[in-house]
Parts: structure tokens; sequence; C-alpha cells
């Protein structure tokens, strides 16, 4: 044994064993250090950066670093017209556009004063709907993925595609829809939509029933995350949750029903609430919630009126095309409403939606130019990827990745 | 009653509004603007203030959702913070504003609600607000390394510097902003639906001020 070279610059703990010498049980120390999670790591769901201080294989500290996707959404807002300014919401959380659409929609409507024709919150709440199923679908599977389950992203992916077909036909577009603008919606649905729609929501329980069977008693996938992340309900509320996560914890709370806009006081949906907190439970309560969503789309079809699907002042709708062809006043306020826009009368307002992801907010300062003096976009992922650290302290590496796939985060709306 | 409904003290945000306005120390005035509760404090009593908002039954305020700057450039305090306050068991919301200026730094909330850290990092990011008693008061949205305050009003759209990817030196290297034309900032407004007084058109105008949506010839 005598031939083997101890190196002085290997610390002590670093030494093999040596046999013979009573030490056959070392005890071995191993430094704190910090480890770099992204921005490029596929579970960081786009652009994270987070530096992790890790103990072992347990985290001691996680910092998130954001805003390597900050485009200045705020700043380009303010030098828009209110009609340029609506297809940056597309952009924030780019698996919701149409949610946060609506947000901006309402609250400058609310400083115009106006209110909008029955058909045109019908297919908003129809919409908005569709959304919140497309949004819950890729956050479901996305977290499965994050989990190692390949199968549900992939079929979820079929069934998001089906989602925006219907966003393709109703505006053109198959993300950045532009659809829900301020006095209404951008056109009216085409015709058979309504059929097409109507036959995805008898067929889509039976795909929920399918991602259910392949997650919800799935032995890893509990494993994965029952007890994960545990958010008591003081704890949610005080780093300022909303949406699933907010009722994964066990608030009852949700703005459709407790701050009704557009058609959501007429429609019949219940609010599913969970009790523990942890990841398992924020994956329930989406489930739960794109059934609800079907309940919604389905109630919406059934009750939607022909009738206008913008407001009919024509010093904030653009006239049709049509019109615009044959008269002069057409023609003025088409060219007027899209260069120099219309003028907001002065005043704030805070508006806020229900989005996939949680409580969507705009607070919107008009000075009555044809500008928002300022709009300050409330995004959910912000308040909740906050929390990361205080959700994921003392865990294992691993359930890191199950803890950010849980809390559906977007970079897009953090970021803006 | 006329009164009340006049200055927005009516229903229960009112009488909410009208007990803060009266029976809190600090704040300015409390009134309901387009169906929301708006509520004035002075800078150096908002902790206090915002420990009742939180504390008391009555307001039970245990969310922070949003904190934000607005910039005034023409005031003497060119800032305002807003704090919009949801209470998710009384199912009413607040916005409490204070005025500041680059300087005076504003009482830290984080301590009541733990969410206020991020926003009051991203306010002092983009308007430079400073926030006393505020331990991680780093910047948050904008660059590593980044100069200025970009949400403020007299920070230029286009920013001061540009990055790219220098091929020969293999490196990313920041430069001054270099615009090939002007940034386009066109004046739209013209004599449209009241947006200006023409002369000789003054009675006309004045008959469509019911109707229309901006005051008068407002500088832009």
């Amino acid at each position: 044994m005598s031939d083997i070279i101890l190196r002085d610059d290997i610390p002590d703990t670093m030494q093999p064993d040596q046999t013979g010498d009573g030490r056959s049980v070392k005890t071995v120390e191993i430094d704190s250090h910090s480890l770099n999670f992204g921005p490029q790591h596929p579970s960081a769901h786009g652009v994270l950066r987070l530096v992790l201080e890790m103990d072992g294989e347990v985290v001691a500290r996680a910092v998130p670093h954001i805003g390597l996707l900050h485009r200045g959404t705020e700043k380009l807002i303010e030098y828009k017209t209110y009609m340029k300014a609506l297809p940056y919401f597309d952009r924030l959380d780019y698996v919701s556009p149409m949610c946060q659409e609506h947000a901006f929609a309402l609250a400058t409507e609310k400083l115009l004063g106006i209110e909008i024709p029955e058909r045109a919150k019908w297919i908003r709440t129809m919409f908005a709907e569709i959304t919140r199923v497309l949004s819950h679908l890729l956050s479901v599977t996305s977290f499965a993925l994050d989990c190692g389950a390949l199968t549900p992203a992939l079929w979820g992916y079929e069934e998001r595609e089906k989602l925006l077909e219907f966003y393709e036909a109703v505006s053109g577009a198959r993300y950045h829809a532009n659809y829900f603008r301020p006095g209404g919606v951008a056109k009216d649905m085409p015709v058979g939509l309504d059929e097409r729609i109507a036959a995805w929501a008898t067929e889509f329980p039976k795909f929920v029933d399918t991602l259910e069977a392949m997650l919800t008693d799935n032995r890893i996938w509990k494993q994965r995350t029952v007890g994960i992340g545990v958010f008591t309900p003081e704890q949610a509320l005080d780093w300022g949750f909303s949406g699933p996560n907010l009722r994964a914890s066990g608030v009852p709370w949700d703005l459709r029903r407790t701050q009704p806009y557009d058609m959501y006081h007429e429609v019949e949906f219940e609010v599913p609430v969970a009790r523990n907190g942890d990841c398992y439970d924020r994956y329930l309560v989406r489930i739960a919630e794109m059934r609800q969503s079907v309940r919604i789309v389905e109630q919406c079809l059934a009750r939607m009126q022909p009738g206008p699907i913008k407001i009919q002042d024509t010093k904030i709708s653009p006239p049709t095309r049509t019109e615009m062809k044959r008269s002069m006043e057409a023609l003025i306020h088409h060219f007027k409403l899209y260069t120099e826009g219309y003028h907001v009368p002065p005043g704030a307002t805070y508006t806020v939606v229900e989005t996939p992801k949680g409580e969507f907010g705009v607070y919107m300062i008009a000075d009555g130019s044809n500008r928002p003096y300022r709009c300050k976009i409330r995004s959910t992922g912000f308040a909740h990827l906050q929390a990361l650290d205080e959700l994921s302290r003392r865990h294992m590496l691993a359930d890191t990745v199950a803890i950010i796939g849980s809390l559906d985060l977007v970079f897009g709306e953090i970021d803006r | 009653m006329g009164d009340l409904v006049a200055s927005g003290l009516a229903g229960r945000l009112g009488a909410m509004a009208f007990a803060l306005s009266t029976g809190l120390e600090g704040v300015l005035s409390a009134a309901v603007e387009k169906g929301e509760l708006v509520v004035h404090v002075r800078r150096q009593s908002l902790p206090g203030v915002m420990r009742v908002l939180r504390d008391d039954p009555r307001y039970a305020f245990q969310q922070m959702m949003d904190l934000c700057g607005v910039d005034y450039p023409d005031r003497p305090e060119r800032f305002d913070v807003v704090y919009n306050l949801l209470s998710v068991t009384l199912n009413q919301r607040c916005r409490v504003i204070i005025t500041t200026d680059e300087v005076a730094a504003v009482p830290s909330v984080h301590r009541l609600w733990s969410s206020a850290t991020w926003w009051e990092r991203e306010c002092y990011d983009l308007f430079g607000v400073l926030f006393s008693d505020q331990p991680d008061l780093r910047r948050i949205l904008t660059d590593y390394g980044f100069e200025g305050h970009p949400l403020r009003k007299d920070f230029p759209l286009t920013g001061h510097v540009e990055v790219r990817y220098d091929v020969d030196r293999g490196a990313v290297v920041y430069e001054p902003v270099k615009l090939v034309q002007d940034l386009r900032n066109f004046d739209f407004t013209s004599p449209w639906e009241g947006v200006m007084t023409l002369p000789g058109d003054e009675k006309a105008h004045e008959s469509r001020q019911g109707i229309v949506a901006g005051p008068p010839g407002q500088k832009r």
C-alpha cells in the first residue's frame, strides 16, 4: 500500500479511504455550490435563468434571473394608438393570446364607457374558454414532459391543433389572433364554425379521460408530484398567487365567478378547488378546469344569437370593407381610425380577467389622447415565479423542475 | 345624498372611501373613480396605512396584486407609485397611490406582502424609484449592467445602446444606437371630431363637447 501517492492539493475528504486504518466509515462534507439552470434548459420553460445554491442534491436557495425576453412592451404601448397596442397582448403569454386581449379590450371599453353587443360578449366568453383549454393542455402536458412522460405532450399537441384551427377560422392567425378588440371582436365567426366547435366539445372530454388515465393514478407521476412544492392558503395569498395555483392551495377564488365580466354571470360552471397545494393538486385543478371550460363553450354555443359583433359607433369601430367601397364617410372613418385612432377620455382603471394562469390585469391611464399614457401589465407568472425560492427550498433538484412545471410559467408575460 | 353620489361616496365602496379618508392617519383622499376605490396616501404614512388595510377586518386586503410606477415629468414629485390590493374574503379591490421623486425613498411593504419584493424591484428598474428597507433592490427586467430607467418619459423609445454579435471579435458587443432613419413618430392629430377647435368653429365645437372624447387642443 505504500506506493499510493497521496496528493497534497486534494482535500482530505476527497482522499480514497485507506484500508486497515480503522476508518471504514467516513463523513464526507460537500460544500454548498451554485448551479446554473437555464436559460437554455428544456425544463426552464423558455428563458428562465435559475441560479441554484445546492447543498448536495438539495436546493438551499433558488434565485431566478428573469428579463431575458424583456421587449419593453409597456414602453412600446405608450407610443401606439389603442388599436395598435392590442397585438402586443398576444405576444405576452403566447399560449393564451385571446385572454390577454380580453383584459386590454375590457380596460379600454371601461375608459371609453361603452357597452358591447351581446353576440360579441358570447363570442369572447367562448373563445376565452377555448383559450383556457389551449393553455391548460400545454401546461399539463409539458409539466408531464418535465417529469419524464413524453406521450401526453405529443397527444396534447394534436388536440391543441384542433383548437388552433378555430383560432385561425375566426381571426386568420393560429396564435397572434388580434381578435378581441375594444368595442367587440374583429369579425363574426365564419359559417359552420359553431358546428365544428360543438363537435369538438362533445369529443374533447374523452381526450381528458385519456389524459387522466395516463397520469392521474400513475404511480411515477404521483411520486414526482404529491407533496412537492406545498403552499398553504396563507402563503399563496401572501405571495400574490392567483388562478389555478391559488385554488390548488384551497382558496376558492375565481374572477369569473366573483367579479364576472362579459357573459360569465350567465353561464353555469363549477370552480374546482383542491386542498393540499402541492404540484399534484395544481395538476388536478387544471384538469378539472378543462372539463368546466367545455361546459361553458357548450352553453355559449347554445345561447348565442345572431346580431352585431361590434359596437355600432363609427367613431370607435372601423367600417366594413363593403361599406368603404360605397360611402365617403366610411372611407374617412376608416382612414382616421387606422391612422389617428380614437381618443380615450382621461381616467384610470385596473381591469382584470381570469386568464388560464390566473389574474391578468391591465392598469391603464388615459390622458384624453389617442395613446395610453401608461399601460401597466400585471402578469400572473411574475408573482408565481417569485415564490419559486420559497416553494423549492429543501427540495431535490429534480423536484424544482416539477415545481416549475406545475406553476405554468410562460416567459413572454413574465418578462414583458 | 346627491353630493355623496357626485363625490363618489355612495354605496359600499363609497362608505369605505369615506371611512378611510376620515378615520385613518396619513390618507390624503379617498374616492370611488369608475367604480374603483382610489386612496391617495402620504408617502411617510404608507406602512401604517397598508398595515391597517391588510389587518383590519373591514378592509382585509390579503393580497397585493400589483405595484407599478407612473411618470409625470412636469410635476415636482414626478412619480406615482400605485399599489393594487385585493381582498379575496370581502371581494373588493383598492388602489393606493403615493407620490415620490428620484431621490426620496418609498417605504417598502415587502414585510406585509412577500410578493412586493419583485414588483418593487421592477419599479426601481424601470423608473428609478427607491424603496427603503428593501434588502434586494436589484434590477430585474433589464440587461445586466443596464444604465437608465426605461419607462421614464424622458427615456427614448429606442434606448441608448444596441447589442449585436460581432463575428470578427467573436463576442457580443454593445454600441450606441444608430438609426438608419429617424424614429417615425407621426402626429396624426388633425381637425377631426373634437380634437381641436378650428378658427371660427368654436360654437360647433362646444356643442360637440358632450360626445367627443378628448379635451380640445390638448398638447401631445
